[in-house]
């Protein structure tokens, strides 16, 4: 893994593409727009992400303006509330997360990383976002159809997401189906793309246990959203069939407000395993790379090499695994068969062993480093207390039995949006930070950076934390006015209106960092190619940001692993995957 | 510096507001204790490794953070070390596990003389069903709804003529006694959810689902939807009081039956449908 010598090198099988048999653009329109790279591919994913996602975050405020101050804001009924977090739910966590860890971060990082010159069907990359855009579209549409956007909640469960006593029952709920079968098509050409790329397109010398971990994480993740998006394709055709064409898949006999409903026989438990079969494994869809590059930053950050690489990419598969095997921990109040109990929760805690692991490490590789506490290095300093804090309140949720007078309060809403809202995003943001030079050619600015991290820290997990007491207490999530009962004090509105006002002041912070983007982009420190003095491949790029083909005239070879940090007689304190071998074979260090 | 010390008032802020929350969970009312103690148990364990991760970290940060002439040590793995966090995390997790299996158990395993009552939901109020003298409830079916038979009991089961009747009303239950609470909804998801009975579980259109409990002290109790039902999910209230023996009989001795309830013209209609087939 340290080192390998060149004869071995040459025979790792090369998969690479010629310069010229690229798709070089001929014009503005095919450089910029219809563009077949995967770098301008990325940046189309993560400014379209970035832009829904921008909705998503003024709809919490909405919905936090109302939490806090119940009856305050006329503007806000039941109905919208429900639209609004129905909504924000989506919209955060396929169009925003999903979308921007695996069409942004899989696109630019992959083939830089794995030393290939683009992803290997440039076309169907670019089919790929163009169907993504589409599917934002109609998502957004429904914002403006008579009747509004679906307030079913971001899962959907039937019956009532199709029934008209759920706002958006006219074209909401239909045009978020067609908005997720859109999304999850397009999806599957980027998705196909990324695992073909990392299997066959990776350069000599990059055997697989020499990747980074954020294509590890980026990878796995993707294979996982290959085989759990189906699911929910599936429930998103059979709904939208119950909607429309009044088969009753997911309907069973019922009565809706005196009306005896012609449906008869379906089953709404269906649907939520359908859901969560692709939910449960989604939220590592979006963890994996997290992790992975939560991992790389660390590592460079801390100028040392990631701590037990191997355990790490064998805790990434296995959670991967693992994650498909644990779904119905969703569902223990279901009304499911109770026996289920005793296999979901025994698998969901199994899984914490190797996300523990991956903990460790995380803080290990700390220890005995040279911790540079650059922006990227809060950020996942700030992402391991989130992750760390949100993981451990999945242990009461995933034991089944602490999961009962849990499920459906706010505990459940402070623990995901815990770890996988806030621990996600601190990556995102940290990951930004890192790559933003070599994406720009340009630092971003360090003080607004640093201002950045503390409000967004700080204040989201002041937002988080003590919501889980609010949870505890007994409030039930998705109302939108607790109004008077005999368990709730009234204290209980003074923290909500706490929470309220953070969102606020977290949400503002999200606009200087999008300030700093474009006012760095003109005028940000020049970066040069390697700012970070990182190892791995795409910082040793010919030309920063690097052109179409990534490598120039010829591919790199890789001769060592992705983290040679602090090597003891090195000249400098790392020494990049491509360099040859010239210091000496360690001994006693990793195989 | 100032980075290591935040990093370690976050860990200790957060023990401190565990600590002194006014927010807690509400008084229990029911036999599931066992279920506060595997919580407490579990934040016991989650609450030492928490801060154990978060303080070790603020320590490295203090201890390590970049100065001129410090360099990393170069250490790629500890094969020792990682198996040994991995069966301290493994023993951690069986510690909170096993309880929570050995509590469900419990929870799924309703007593033999539990009372069997009904919650119908539908959107967005609760009406209550318990056996009459026979001590069984009769059959129920959504086709059989209509405004005369709201809980959609079936009108040929004479198990189902005495049958005690509350339509959007508030449920007494009697201390003491263990209650099987079959659940149905008519048209789309509820949820029977009183924080203090802990236990609480889905109504399911199509199906009845259940739980069980004892309820240990008397009292009225708020009952809310805990799974999202539509427009008023947040409106579908109603009470459940939970009496000494005496005063639940009398409350009891005041209920309509379904017989009285729906009257002849059920009757009629009854023989009418069953001489008709």
């Amino acid at each position: 893994m340290v080192d390998v010598p060149y004869d071995a090198v040459t025979e790792v099988p090369p998969a690479e593409v010629a310069e010229v048999d690229l798709y070089h653009p001929r014009s503005w329109w095919t450089r910029y727009v219809f563009s077949q790279d995967a770098k301008v591919i990325a940046i189309q994913y993560s400014l379209t992400a970035t832009a829904i996602g921008l909705v998503a975050l003024v709809l919490s405020w909405l919905m936090r303006l109302q939490l806090g101050f119940p009856g305050t804001f006329s503007f806000i009924d039941a109905n919208q509330y429900l639209q609004f977090i129905t909504m924000h739910g989506m919209i955060m966590v396929i169009y925003l997360l999903t979308a921007l860890f695996l069409g942004g971060f899989g696109n630019y990082l992959i083939p830089l990383m794995v030393g290939a010159r683009d992803m290997v069907f440039p076309y169907v990359n670019m089919l790929s976002y163009w169907i993504y855009l589409l599917a934002v579209l109609v998502l957004a549409s429904t914002f403006f159809v008579p009747g509004g956007p679906t307030g079913a909640g971001w899962t959907l469960y039937p019956p009532q997401a199709i029934l008209a006593g759920t706002p958006g029952q006219d074209w909401g709920i239909v045009l978020m189906l067609a908005s997720l079968i859109l999304f999850i098509i397009g999806f599957t050409m980027g998705g196909l793309n990324y695992v073909v790329t990392v299997l066959q397109a990776r350069t000599r010398g990059m055997t697989l246990m020499r990747m980074p971990l954020t294509v590890w994480g980026i990878f796995t993740a993707t294979i996982m959203a290959l085989l759990a998006f189906p699911a929910l394709f599936v429930a998103s055709v059979m709904m939208l069939f119950d909607r429309l064409l009044g088969t009753s898949f997911f309907m069973p006999a019922l009565v809706e407000m005196g009306q005896q409903m012609k449906y008869g026989g379906g089953s709404p438990i269906l649907f939520q395993h359908l859901f969560w079969f692709f939910g449960h494994p989604e939220v590592y869809i979006v963890a994996l790379p997290a992790f992975g590059i939560v991992s790389d930053l660390i590592s460079v950050h801390a100028r040392k090499n990631i701590f037990g690489y191997r355990m790490m990419v064998w805790a990434i598969v296995a959670i991967g695994a693992l994650s498909f095997i644990v779904w119905a921990h969703h569902m223990y109040v279901s009304g499911m068969h109770p026996k289920f109990g005793f296999f979901f929760a025994t698998t969901t805690l199994i899984i914490a062993v190797p996300t523990a692991i991956k903990v460790y490490n995380w803080v290990l590789t700390l220890w005995r480093g040279d911790i540079h506490l650059t922006v990227p290095m809060l950020f996942a300093l700030g992402f391991i207390i989130t992750f760390v804090n949100g993981g451990l309140t999945g242990l009461f949720l995933g034991n089944v039995v602490v999961d009962v007078p849990l499920s459906d309060t706010m505990f459940v809403v402070a623990h995901f949006h815990m770890v996988m809202g806030v621990a996600p995003i601190m990556v995102v943001l940290g990951a930004i930070y890192h790559w933003y030079p070599k994406m720009t050619g340009r630092m971003l600015n360090d003080a607004l950076g640093k201002f950045h991290f503390w409000v967004t820290f700080l204040g989201a997990y002041l937002i988080f934390f003590p919501m889980h007491y609010i949870g505890l207490l007994g409030v039930p999530r998705r109302y939108h006015d607790i109004g008077e009962a005999a368990f709730i004090p009234s204290s209980t509105h003074t923290l909500n209106a706490f929470i309220s006002i953070m969102a606020l002041i977290v949400g503002f912070a999200q606009m200087v960092f999008l300030f700093n983007l474009a006012w760095s982009y003109f005028k940000g420190r020049p970066s040069g190619g390697n700012p970070w003095r990182a190892t791995t491949l795409e910082w040793q790029t010919p030309e920063t940001p690097p052109g179409h083909g990534n490598w120039g005239k010829e591919l790199p070879v890789v001769y060592r692993w992705a983290y040679d940090y602090s090597v003891p007689g090195a000249p400098q304190d790392f020494i990049p995957q491509n360099q040859p071998r010239a210091t000496p074979v360690l001994q006693g260090a990793a195989p | 510096m100032a980075v290591a010390i935040i990093l370690l008032l976050v860990a200790v802020g957060s023990v401190l507001f565990h600590i002194y929350s006014p927010w807690w969970w509400t008084p229990i009312a029911t036999n599931w204790s066992y279920i506060d103690h595997t919580i407490s148990i579990t934040f016991w364990i989650t609450g030492v490794v928490f801060f154990a991760v978060i303080a070790f970290m603020a320590y490295c940060v203090f201890r390590f953070h970049h100065k001129e002439g410090r360099q990393a040590h170069y250490n790629p793995e500890n094969k020792k070390l990682e198996w040994w966090l991995s069966i301290g995390t493994a023993i951690g997790v069986a510690a909170m596990l096993a309880p929570g299996l050995f509590v469900w158990h419990q929870f799924v395993t309703v007593p033999a003389d539990a009372t069997e009552i009904e919650v119908m939901g539908q959107q967005w109020q609760w009406s209550f069903r318990l056996p009459g003298k026979d001590g069984r409830m009769g059959t129920t079916d959504v086709r059989y709804i209509s405004p005369e038979n709201p809980m959609g009991v079936n009108r040929d089961d004479k198990h189902g003529q005495d049958d005690v009747v509350i339509e959007s009303g508030e449920l007494h239950l009697p201390v003491g006694k263990p209650v099987k609470v079959l659940l149905r909804s008519v048209d789309v998801l509820h949820d029977f959810y009183v924080p203090e009975f802990r236990a609480k579980m889905d109504m399911v259109p199509g199906m009845v689902t259940y739980f069980w409990m004892t309820p240990i002290r008397t009292g009225t109790f708020d009952v809310l939807c805990a799974e999202l039902c539509g427009s008023a999910h947040a409106q579908m209230r109603t009470k459940v009081i939970v009496d000494e023996q005496s005063e639940y009989d009398a409350w009891l001795a005041q209920q309509k039956t379904f017989a009285e309830l729906s009257g002849r013209n059920a009757v009629t209609k009854a023989t009418y449908r069953s001489g008709g087939k």
